[in-house]
């Protein structure tokens, strides 16, 4: 009969519209202020510096090596080199980024400049309401801005920062076990050169030790 | 001659001027539907409300969109360049004055007339439909008669003769030459090509 | 006491009036209930966009606005604020009319399209006592200035001087066109039962109760019949879909007033909406009893507050229909006009015409049911014989 289907779609939609207000689970959108989403571990915005321990300027992991600011496609990195140097966290001198800009409003997020450093001082963060009403200061992050403590990496992105944690304790690691074969290198030869001079009562001047490095 | 009179009385002559000297066809058949609501209005002032109601739902809801309908169907949208008065109008309006004066002065002088003004008839709803359902039923019905027999023939003279095909019924004639028709530009063209140069 | 609230209106203007000298009085008294009506159904016009919005959202398993409330707090009232931004931002939006466009033509269109619309409102009964023109001919008054809408949208669709807006202006003449005749002959039905087309006549001849019940013509056979071909008609003279083709934003973008922006296009919002509520308002008073209530131990609640909660409902049918059915196409909309409703409209005026003259008995009603119900059953086959899927053939583009 003509009309049949009219009613049987009309009975759909007054379920559809009682049902809206009985469950929940038929409404899927998120009322985003009050409502969120929680984070996809995968998420990636912008990126951000990392520091260790609680001061920023000291623990900043960039040694402004600048290879971030040359592979990132947009160029959207700006960094200016100190002229002093301060110890990195093994502890040997180096350079630190007296300037480091990132224009987010250029950046593309491809995370590029993550996957070349090769000091695990720059990662992806998760911040995405970074909406201004100054579209060119506003949107140019300093360093001040961009550094964030490890301990924010670990609420981001929890793995990958066991993981880049990792890989610094094994880089320290390394180097404190490179220093302390160079020390007991050292120390043997030493020894060697004590027991040498020891042995031949007036010895040529031996070599000088090789660096520690 | 009260003041809603002379106010609807010189819109509508108005209109009516404008219904016949604009350039512009669908300017003028706008015209000519204030007119029809001049009239209506005349009729409404004149206590006929039911005429003028009839005339408002005839007039400006149907003949006036069959007139523009005519117009952005069978003319293209070109504003005519010629002037709005014929070579010859002078002439016409020479006649047309005189068969007035020739008519008016019959009617006046005819003796058939009644020589003083009856007051209106108080006329209702109600009474319309009466006169229209006794005295007047017969006339009603054959115009109602002619009128579905005019409209049986407008939808077989718009069937198609089954078997036929489009060209052979003369339906359609695709000239692929022509440009295409101007119903989707009904107003002068020349406005819109000349505004960009 | 709950009298004197029905009557308020009423006794607040005479209140005035007696302040006013006495040759100002019409002048005053049309002024006092254009202003009534100007204030109140703009206000339901703008509180059902938001009750549309909404709703369509929640048939669709969303929000719907719910932001806006009052402004400068926090209070949100689920977003029954919305329309003030909205109305705020229509006012001060840039008015752009195109430049080939007929520019006197282009603005004077909206104005034509409110002016009838407006007309329209100085029929209807909104309660007892309350009817701002009562005419002998009310019925007719309302379909001729509702047939001048057409002039109005023909004005915008061809003024405007673009190909969507012509298009649109076309379907809705011819939609307007055809859906006026089933509207008017479901009318007629109601005009041959009460024998005057004064529509406070036709509210009181509706007002009296049986058991406690109403006797509004939606509840007899040919006034049932009535009553849905009269609303179904009614979406179509709206413009409401599922009768949307003249502004089917998908194919035309949004006919006639596609040209249109800033407060022109507001006024032809507004004039669309308050053609509907004209337009629902007289089905009320013709089938739904107007002002009157349905049972007889609710009658002390006010007359013009049945009229608007009667109006809203519908509206929200209407709202729902929406929500529910997709457009017609343009040979399903005329099939339907012309090879369903008409034919039952004219068999319905014979059914109401044999209703009258079979007399008080209990028979009339299952005669006049069953010729009514026969001849759905037959229109509704012969409307569903053609609908089978197959080559789509293409008039003139052979």
């Amino acid at each position: 009969m003509l009309g049949e289907q009219i009613i049987k779609g009309m009975a759909v939609t007054a379920r559809n519209f009682f049902g809206s207000y009985v469950s929940k689970e038929r409404l899927t959108t998120v009322q985003y202020p009050e409502e969120r989403l929680v984070p996809k571990e995968n998420t990636r915005q912008f990126p951000f510096l990392v520091y260790d321990g609680d001061d920023a300027e000291k623990g900043l992991r960039c040694v402004a090596c600048q290879i971030c600011e040359k592979e990132c496609p947009p160029q959207c990195i700006y960094i200016v080199k100190s002229k002093d140097k301060k110890p990195d966290y093994k502890g040997q001198p180096q350079l630190y980024p007296l300037t480091f800009d990132i224009d987010i409003s250029v950046c593309m997020s491809c995370s590029i400049c993550v996957e070349v450093c090769p000091f695990e001082s720059i990662k992806m963060d998760t911040e995405f309401e970074l909406s201004t009403d100054d579209r060119f200061a506003g949107l140019l992050l300093h360093k001040q801005d961009l550094a964030k403590p490890n301990s924010h990496y670990h609420q981001v992105h929890a793995q990958d920062a066991k993981d880049s944690d990792a890989v610094i304790a094994g880089e320290k690691a390394k180097a404190e076990a490179k220093a302390r074969a160079a020390a007991e290198k050292a120390r043997a030869e030493a020894e060697a050169k004590a027991k040498a001079a020891a042995a031949a009562a007036a010895p040529a001047p031996a070599a000088p030790p090789p660096p520690a490095a | 001659m009260s003041l809603p009179f002379l106010i609807i009385a010189f819109v509508t002559l108005f209109a009516a001027a404008a219904a016949m000297s604009l350039r512009n066809l669908v300017h003028c058949s706008l015209a000519f539907v204030v007119a029809f609501a001049g009239l209506a209005a005349l009729y409404l002032n004149l206590d006929a409300q039911f005429v003028g109601f009839a005339q408002i739902l005839v007039y400006v809801g149907a003949i006036a969109i069959l007139i523009v309908f005519a117009i952005l169907l069978t003319r293209s949208g070109d504003t005519p360049n010629e002037a709005v008065l014929a070579p010859g109008w002078f002439y016409g309006i020479a006649v047309s004055a005189a068969v007035f004066t020739l008519l008016g002065w019959a009617v006046l002088s005819s003796s058939a007339l009644p020589k003083e003004v009856s007051s209106a008839p108080q006329t209702t709803v109600k009474n319309i439909g009466e006169a229209l359902m006794n005295k007047y039923v017969l006339p009603l019905e054959i115009i109602g008669l002619l009128l579905t027999a005019a409209m049986i023939g407008a939808v077989i003279i718009a069937l198609r003769e089954p078997g036929k095909t489009k060209m052979e019924a003369g339906e359609l004639k695709i000239d692929k030459t022509a440009p295409p028709s101007s119903i989707l530009h009904p107003p002068s063209s020349t406005a819109l090509t000349g505004g960009h140069s | 006491m709950f009298e004197k609230l029905d009557q308020i209106f009423v006794t607040l203007k005479h209140l005035v009036l007696g302040y006013v000298p006495e040759a100002l009085q019409p002048l005053v008294s049309a002024v006092l209930s254009v202003t009534l009506i100007l204030s109140v159904f703009p206000g339901i016009f703008a509180i059902v966009t938001i009750f549309e919005r909404k709703g369509i959202g929640r048939i669709q398993n969303r929000y719907g606005p719910n932001r806006v409330g009052i402004p400068f707090t926090n209070i949100r009232l689920c977003g029954f604020g919305q329309f003030i931004p909205d109305g705020i931002k229509s006012l001060t939006k840039e008015d752009i009319v195109p430049r080939a466009a007929d520019r006197v033509v282009h603005f004077l269109a909206p104005i034509v399209m409110l002016i009838p619309v407006l007309l329209a409102y100085a029929v209807l009964p909104f309660g007892r006592n309350m009817t701002v023109a009562d005419f002998d001919a009310g019925l007719l008054f309302f379909f001729a200035v509702g047939g001048a809408v057409e002039i109005s949208v023909f004005m915008a669709g061809w003024s405007s001087r673009n190909k969507y807006s012509l298009l649109g202006a076309m379907r809705a003449i011819a939609q307007m066109v055809s859906y006026e005749i089933p509207l008017i002959l479901s009318a007629v039905t109601v005009v041959m039962i009460v024998g005057s087309l004064k529509l406070v006549d036709i509210v009181a001849a509706q007002n009296h109760y049986t058991f406690g019940i109403a006797h509004w013509y939606v509840f007899t056979p040919w006034g049932f019949v009535g009553c849905i071909l009269f609303f179904i008609a009614s979406l179509a003279e709206s413009n409401r879909s599922p009768f949307d083709l003249p502004e089917a934003e998908s194919e035309i973008i949004a006919g006639y007033f596609t040209e249109y922006s800033g407060f022109k296009f507001a006024l032809f919002f507004l004039g669309e909406y308050l053609g509907m509520f004209a337009i629902i308002g007289l089905g009320i008073t013709l089938f739904l009893g107007g002002w009157t209530s349905p049972v007889s131990f609710l009658t002390w609640i006010p007359s013009y507050v049945w009229f608007v909660t009667k109006m809203i409902a519908i509206v929200f049918v209407f709202i729902w229909i929406r929500a529910t059915l997709p457009r017609l196409r343009m040979d399903q909309l005329m099939n339907l006009a012309w090879k369903l409703m008409l034919p039952l409209a004219l068999i319905n005026i014979v059914v109401a015409g044999i209703w009258h003259f079979m007399g008080p008995d209990w028979q009339r009603w299952l005669v006049c049911a069953a010729i009514i119900f026969g001849a759905y059953l037959v229109l509704g086959r012969g409307l569903m014989r053609h609908q089978k899927l197959g080559k789509r053939t293409y008039r003139y583009a052979e």
